[in-house]
């Protein structure tokens, strides 16, 4: 998994490590996602940053990290779409609609697009299963998807986003 | 059976005096008494049948091997506390239904164990299995393909068709590093590599990334071990069980030099190979193969050979008049050594306030290097391009060192290719040369003769005793009573010294394994002032336990190469002891370099630092 390099001075980082001066690598999982709020997305330098901190060796934070699932690598495009791969979306064929999106965008789940406009995820069941196949566009609902609907979709969005 | 019956009236097992004498790997099974039913030991467990004596905080695997009953591991890693995690030393314990791993299972008297019941066997062969489940499979083409340990159990187990077979997700081959090469598909996911980085080296270079069948053995950020804090010492290819993690090969290279009728092969090998290789042409551990070893490098068609230990004699002419000179002119102190090239890095990368405490002086290889493509070049009359410089190593990161732009001349390398002990086994077998059938030969000159405080350059101590000895002679002029620093040599960790020589107080210790360094480096960081002259080797043992000699060595097998390294030096008279007397060092100087620490000396034997900054 790859990671993203930093998009800001990196003080959002030292403001989070700052209110912990004494921390050890027991509140390594807290630091992590105190940054990740922060920031939106686990940097390099967070995860470099952190380690230093805590004097605990880059790896080993790596390694705790790409372990759990709340954590990111990449900042959030401005359109996150979470794909809903529960049972009954994927008995209603979400898995076709993943490989669209996966196309359409040229990045895997969990990456962000080069323009930084699209990102998108996979997720357990969203409990929207009346309505399946469904995936949530920046938090709004959109149902009964096929993989022929997704590009308009795709660019309803960027035009949404373009215009503000 | 409750543990009082099992243990009423049965005399105590042999007491573990007798015990400790016995070597780990004696084939006998002395634990060879049917336990009788009704009897019984206060300490004792039943293990197959038969009675084993139980020590405190014994676990089953250690008081069985102790007791000469073998149940395979695979994740196990000796002197390390155990992990459980690949389940293969599982065993079965009467009145217990889960079988557990004996690995972690504390050994308790009563117990009643059985190591092959079939129910073990079976669970041994499901595991194999499935580790063979999503293995390559390429094993005719594979480097580990005669020492693989999967191969091996598989072998064992009589595993002889793989039930199920599913690729794992595509993983890139990383070459990028000059020492170590990472072939992720076939990792087992042991672990060992991550303890050793970690535990033995401090460096923490590689960890555990992902999650469930996703996990994989990588670095930060899983990017190429080059960019790494990786210190090339190749301690994880020793460990690894596959060819996960192994060295970066350059036979061909070197073969194809040796072909070349345009080119001049030359080679050197460095002092602790000749007493680790023979373990992989079927000798025992530590004997010298010193005189075969030069006869095969000349059938292999190397035109000259060089002993590595010469030019690390000249390494003791630099270092100790270095020493004595930020000594009498208030330099700056402590000094380290500068051979151990996984150590410079190491520096370079966690601690770069330390590098003006490094020796500048090159190490031994890379001098040797210089020597060759400048001094006899000259004296032979050749091209310094068109002699190929290759050096026996028993180290990875000696890879690394010769690839470094500072080790070597207007575009010219020093030395060209580095083969790891392990290399020259594999090439020598390639040209069916077996060390066991080859006489002795001799070195050529001018690099040839060697002092022993030269070859005790291989073993932890070494270099500090054989600076020690010449830099008696320096402060004083005379040479010292006795040559012999015991106190600085064997296999522990850390170890400290302080002698006075002309009434000048020097405080000196020698260190291996990086963790073992850096709680010096931390002590002197804090303020610590008493040391003077620092040894410092990455591998434990020093050269002799290296990433690049025979795979898997256990402690024993390192302390008999290092014994034999001062055995070989007990056996010279005195003026064979000391670098200062070796007649060709004194010629080297007087013919081309004037004298230690001198301009050609500094052009070519000395060297400077960069501090790293990699993620880490």
């Amino acid at each position: 998994m790859d990671v993203a390099h930093d998009t800001a001075d990196g003080t959002e980082i030292q403001s989070v490590l700052a209110r912990y001066p004494d921390a050890t690598e027991d509140q390594l999982i807290t630091l992590l996602q105190e940054v990740q709020e922060a920031c939106g997305f686990l940097s390099r330098d967070a995860i470099l940053s952190i380690g230093r901190h805590i004097d605990m060796p880059a790896s080993r934070i790596y390694g705790v990290a790409t372990f759990y699932n709340q954590f990111r690598f990449y900042p959030l495009g401005r359109v996150h779409i979470q794909i809903c791969r529960g049972t009954a979306c994927h008995v209603k064929g979400s898995k076709a609609v993943l490989d669209t999106l996966r196309q359409e965008l040229g990045v895997a789940a969990r990456q962000t697009t080069r323009d930084g406009v699209f990102s998108f995820e996979e997720l357990a069941c969203i409990g929207a299963c009346g309505l399946a196949p469904a995936l949530m566009v920046n938090g709004e609902l959109r149902a009964k998807v096929t993989p022929e609907s997704i590009p308009a979709l795709l660019k309803e969005y960027r035009e949404k986003v373009e215009a503000v | 059976m409750s543990k009082k019956k099992f243990n009423e009236g049965k005399p105590a097992v042999e007491p573990a005096e007798d015990k400790k004498t016995e070597d780990r790997n004696a084939e006998a099974r002395p634990a060879d008494k049917p336990v009788e039913p009704g009897a019984a030991a206060e300490n004792a467990m039943a293990v197959d049948g038969h009675a084993v004596g139980i020590q405190p905080g014994d676990t089953i695997l250690i008081a069985a091997q102790r007791a000469g009953i073998h149940i395979p591991t695979l994740c196990y890693l000796e002197g390390f506390s155990a992990t459980g995690s690949c389940r293969f030393c599982v065993v079965e314990i009467e009145g217990r239904p889960a079988l557990v791993p004996s690995c972690t299972y504390p050994a308790e008297p009563g117990l009643k164990v059985q190591t092959h019941s079939a129910r073990v066997v079976e669970a041994r062969r499901t595991i194999i299995g499935l580790l063979l489940a999503d293995h390559p499979g390429d094993c005719l083409a594979c480097v580990r393909s005669d020492s693989c340990r999967l191969q091996e159990l598989a072998s064992e187990l009589d595993v002889r068709q793989r039930r199920s077979y599913t690729a794992r997700p595509h993983h890139e081959l990383d070459t990028a590093s000059p020492s170590i090469v990472r072939e992720t598909s076939k990792c087992v996911l042991c672990g060992k590599c991550i303890r050793v980085c970690e535990d033995v080296q401090g460096v923490s270079a590689i960890g555990f990334i992902g999650r469930g069948a996703e996990t994989i053995v990588g670095t930060v950020f899983n990017q190429g071990m080059n960019v790494s804090s990786c210190i090339n010492c190749g301690q994880c290819t020793l460990v690894c069980p596959t060819g996960a993690l192994h060295e970066q090969r350059d036979l061909t290279r070197v073969v194809a030099a040796l072909r070349d009728p345009a080119k001049v092969a030359v080679v050197q090998h460095a002092p602790s190979v000749s007493v680790s290789i023979g373990e992989l042409a079927g000798l025992r551990p530590g004997e010298d193969v010193d005189g075969p070893m030069v006869t095969a490098l000349r059938r292999l068609g190397f035109k000259y050979v060089f002993d590595t230990s010469f030019s690390a004699d000249l390494t003791i002419m630099e270092e100790a008049s270095e020493f004595v000179h930020r000594v009498s002119h208030g330099g700056i102190l402590p000094m380290f050594t500068s051979c151990s090239p996984a150590w410079i890095k190491f520096v370079e990368t966690f601690y770069p306030e330390f590098m003006p405490n490094l020796s500048t002086c090159k190490s031994p290889q890379a001098m040797m290097g210089a020597v060759i493509k400048s001094y006899w070049a000259k004296r032979m009359n050749l091209d310094p391009a068109d002699i190929v410089s290759v050096s026996i190593m028993p180290c990875t990161a000696k890879k690394f060192e010769a690839a470094r732009p500072e080790m070597g001349r207007d575009g010219v390398r020093d030395v060209d290719a580095v083969l790891t002990t392990r290399e020259l086994a594999r090439l020598l077998k390639q040209h069916n040369l077996n060390l066991r059938d080859l006489e002795p030969g001799s070195p050529d000159s001018p690099f040839g003769e060697r002092s022993t405080a030269g070859k005790i350059f291989g073993a932890s101590g070494g270099v500090m005793e054989a600076a020690l000895r010449t830099a008696y002679n320096l402060i004083t002029g005379g040479d010292a009573e006795s040559l012999d620093f015991k106190e600085i040599r064997g296999q522990a960790g850390s170890k400290e010294y302080r002698i006075n020589v002309a009434g000048i107080d020097v405080g000196v210790a020698v260190v291996n394994s990086l963790s073992n360094a850096r709680k010096i480096l931390e002590q002197i960081k804090n303020g610590r002032s008493d040391l003077h002259f620092i040894e410092v080797m990455s591998c434990p043992g020093g050269c002799v336990g290296g990433g690049g000699q025979p795979l898997s060595p256990s402690k024993s097998d390192i302390k008999v190469r290092l014994d034999k390294l001062y055995d070989i030096d007990r056996s010279e008279t005195a003026n064979h002891r000391m670098s200062h007397r070796n007649q060709e060092i004194r010629q080297l100087y007087d013919d081309f370099l004037g004298s230690p620490l001198g301009p050609m000396s500094h052009e070519l034997l000395h060297t400077h630092y960069h501090a790293r900054p990699v993620a880490r």
